[in-house]
């Protein structure tokens, strides 16, 4: 059993690594204001057509859901990562798989210290802009930013761990390109990013609040943003607490079999 | 003349050593890329549907809002189609032939840039060829059926020069934003690890003609049609094809702006390539 101070290297490690990219940093945070802009102004436009309130939200709630949205979309990594799946075809998963930690426990630890920086430099920027721009609407009771922050952390996790799922696919397909595609155009939407979930039809949003993706999106932005207050968001952070229960089984056990069937040539 | 030119051993010997001519080259290179994707048969047909799922799930967005509301920026659900169909139409086909140059920095790091300079081919077509990827055909696919469908539900009702307008405009646009993605690759000479910085204006724009451009307060209004013509691709055509009225900024004639734009900005795109690639000086290696 390795000592927990290997995770915790990695994760500082991954954390360090991340912030010499500087340029790339500066970059995004000019991408995530402006796709934030567009996509307040469609919601803002749609919430006054619709006399000032629709489905719950004013257009302050609008805008604060946009920002929050933008700033998570580097943190939860939502255009997904391919690095698992890279390490599979090229048979580097066997050094992984040698190593004393586990492997699915390793990039947890990575993500982990990357999301670190991810939320520091590319998640209150955009939340700044959108403060000066649109304003927000941020909750007065302390106890929302305290279970906000457990939330995100499990948004975090599921994220993590529906991802590390499409790239372990690998070990049975020869191209994951095309299912991680079509998994984050699902994630997009019926996580709640795009559009609040409330908006959705009936249909849609019975079919999303069935899947682990709102626990990635709409719940952390809901708790953080004090919409949904702290007592009744405790509720959400049990549903993330088992869909992380719940996918992490999944994950090893796909990793468990995944191992089997795995033929590394050459050394 | 003939006769004497096959006569001449140093004249056949220039006819063999003479280069293929350039349209004649591009249709090569393309024939062979397109013949070996689609000899994969199963993973094409796969990421064609895919990507037709991807651009569906984009469209949902829209229609979630205006099964909410009725009306957005000025349009009804139809309408907003129209705008949709031919924005994702128009992006398509841009993205199908320049939408590897988004990688440009990667072979710049790489120097496999290199390479491709030493050719005697231009690069951008080079690049343009060499990833040629069939699966974007499925926003192709997507942006068409949904520009047609939403055209003839919306009444459109052509005369000789609006259906000239209908059948101009996805070219116009493909041509503005495969300009967006060449500014953007050409930056990248630059800017290496900026990449991202030019996403706003290439994702940026097509997020943003693919809306109705009324939906922007003024000044993103202007910015995304006087700086970035993105407005100018779907939005202002379809207030045309559709005799609606435009908001401040782009009334309804200026949806036969679209091929103006198209010469303008790929004017604007090539010199800042040309700058570029000759501004490259390579790693060494």
């Amino acid at each position: 059993m390795p000592r927990v101070s290997a995770y915790w290297s990695v994760a500082r490690a991954s954390f360090r690594q991340y912030s010499t990219y500087r340029m790339a940093t500066a970059a995004g945070v000019f991408t995530n204001s402006v796709f934030g802009l567009i996509r307040a102004s469609i919601l803002l436009a749609a919430i006054h057509a619709a006399g000032g309130e629709l489905r719950g939200y004013d257009a302050l709630q609008a805008a604060t859901y946009v920002w929050l949205g933008q700033a998570l979309l580097a943190p939860i990594e939502a255009f997904g990562t391919r690095e698992i799946s890279q390490r599979v075809h090229q048979g580097d998963v066997a050094v992984d798989l040698l190593r004393p930690t586990h492997l699915l426990g390793m990039f947890y630890a990575q993500k982990l210290g990357r999301a670190g920086f991810l939320l520091l430099a590319r998640g209150i920027p955009p939340m700044l802009v959108g403060a000066v721009l649109t304003g927000l609407a941020l909750p007065s009771d302390p106890l929302s930013y305290l279970v906000g922050a457990a939330c995100l952390l499990l948004a975090i996790t599921v994220a993590f761990l529906g991802d590390a799922m499409i790239n372990l696919a690998s070990f049975w397909l020869v191209e994951t390109r095309g299912l991680s595609v079509v998994y984050m155009a699902v994630m997009n939407l019926l996580s709640g990013f795009l559009i609040p979930i409330a908006w959705f039809p009936d249909w849609l949003a019975a079919i999303a609040r069935a899947t682990p993706f709102p626990s990635m999106v709409q719940t952390p932005i809901d708790a953080l943003s004090g919409r949904i207050p702290p007592i009744e968001a405790l509720a959400l952070l049990g549903e993330q607490t088992a869909w992380a229960l719940v996918l992490t089984v999944a994950a090893v056990l796909m990793l468990r079999i995944g191992v089997r069937s795995l033929e590394v040539q050459g050394g | 003349m003939a006769d004497h030119a096959r006569s001449t051993p140093a004249a056949s010997a220039a006819r063999a050593e003479r280069p293929l001519s350039l349209p004649r080259v591009m249709g090569l290179l393309y024939a062979s890329r397109i013949r070996s994707q689609a000899s994969f048969r199963t993973s094409f047909v796969a990421d064609v549907l895919g990507q037709m799922l991807v651009v569906g799930t984009e469209f949902l967005e829209l229609w979630v809002i205006l099964s909410q509301v009725g009306v957005l920026g000025g349009m009804a659900l139809t309408q907003v189609a129209v705008v949709y169909g031919l924005g994702a139409l128009a992006f398509g086909l841009a993205d199908l032939f320049f939408g590897e140059i988004d990688g440009l920095s990667t072979m710049v790091r790489s120097g496999k840039l290199e390479t491709l300079l030493i050719r005697p081919l231009p690069v951008l077509l080079q690049i343009s060829s060499m990833d040629l990827s069939l699966r974007r055909l499925g926003r192709i696919l997507v942006g068409l059926s949904t520009y047609v469908i939403a055209l003839v539900v919306a009444g459109f009702s052509p005369t000789p020069l609006t259906l000239l307008l209908a059948l101009t405009a996805p070219l116009a646009g493909a041509a503005v934003f495969a300009a967006l993605l060449t500014t953007a690759g050409a930056m990248q000479f630059w800017l290496v690890d900026g990449r991202e910085f030019a996403n706003a204006f290439t994702y940026g724009g097509n997020y943003v003609a693919t809306n109705p451009g009324a939906v922007f307060p003024l000044p993103l209004r202007a910015f995304f049609t006087f700086v970035v013509p993105a407005t100018l691709i779907a939005y202002a055509p379809t207030l045309t094809l559709l005799d609606l009225p435009g908001p401040a900024l782009i009334p309804a004639w200026s949806g036969w702006l679209g091929v103006p734009a198209g010469i303008l900005t790929w004017t604007l795109a090539s010199l800042l390539w040309r700058a570029g690639v000759r501004r490259y000086t390579g790693a060494g290696g």
